[in-house]
């Protein structure tokens, strides 16, 4: 039973080791963009300075002193996390083994199982079948006697 | 990280603009599959059909079935 959406319950499968849910977790998950702690609790010496020089005005930080105090807070960027994998290629490679193996049999099925076709699949029987629903007239105005011409007695072209 | 401005992106009316994209797009499909319809498949069938019976002899194609000896009720003229 999945509770309200966070960092604890990902239904994801992809915590691995036995972390402590009483405290709040992080993770890297685009269905909850904040995480509810930054992924690095305890700093250093010149972190810890950086996150002062934070408190100040933004304009004075650096891009490089920018993307540390991202990587501080964050693990992964959105494009990191959202990247594609190949996992298609492995999915659509086992349907189609299965997909040969499940023909492989049926064909082995039509050699030993199936009973011999029945008589009215011959090309005699199938001729005097079609001459039988030309003799009817089988849909004459835009069907199958439609299509034959009585007067030539051929197939009109 | 560049310091140049984004364009503000579109605020307002956004489902508007979805629904009257969709509401227009809905109505040509559909009228315009009802026309090829019609016009496709409901009048050459209906000329067909008149074009059938304008000069149609039934009693002749009867007569044509009875020699073919397709009939239970009547057999072939000669036999």
């Amino acid at each position: 039973q999945m509770d309200a959406p966070g960092c604890g319950r990902d239904g994801l499968g992809l915590l691995a080791t036995q972390e402590d849910m009483s405290v709040p977790q992080y993770c890297d998950k685009r269905s909850y963009p904040l995480p509810d702690v930054p992924y690095h609790k305890d700093l250093g010496a010149e972190q810890k300075a950086l996150k002062e020089k934070e408190k100040g005005s933004w304009k004075q930080l650096s891009n490089e002193e920018k993307v540390a105090l991202y990587r501080l807070k964050f693990n992964q960027t959105f494009a990191e996390m959202n990247r594609p994998s190949s996992e298609w290629k492995t999915v659509l490679g086992g349907v189609f083994i299965f997909f040969g193996f499940t023909g492989l049999i049926v064909w082995w099925q039509r050699v030993y199982v199936f009973p011999p076709k029945p008589h009215t699949l011959t090309d005699e029987w199938k001729a005097q079948q079609v001459k039988r629903m030309l003799d009817m007239r089988v849909n004459p105005i835009q069907g199958f006697a439609a299509k034959w011409d009585y007067d030539k007695n051929e197939w009109k072209k | 990280m560049s310091s140049t401005l984004l364009p503000k992106p579109q605020m307002r009316g956004l489902l508007g603009k979805r629904l009257r994209f969709h509401i227009v797009g809905a109505l040509i499909v559909s009228l315009g599959s009802a026309v090829l319809y019609k016009y496709g498949v409901a009048e050459p069938r209906k000329r067909a059909y008149a074009d059938f019976y304008k000069n149609y002899d039934s009693m002749k194609d009867f007569e044509a079935m009875r020699e073919a000896g397709v009939f239970e009720s009547v057999q072939p003229k000669d036999s």
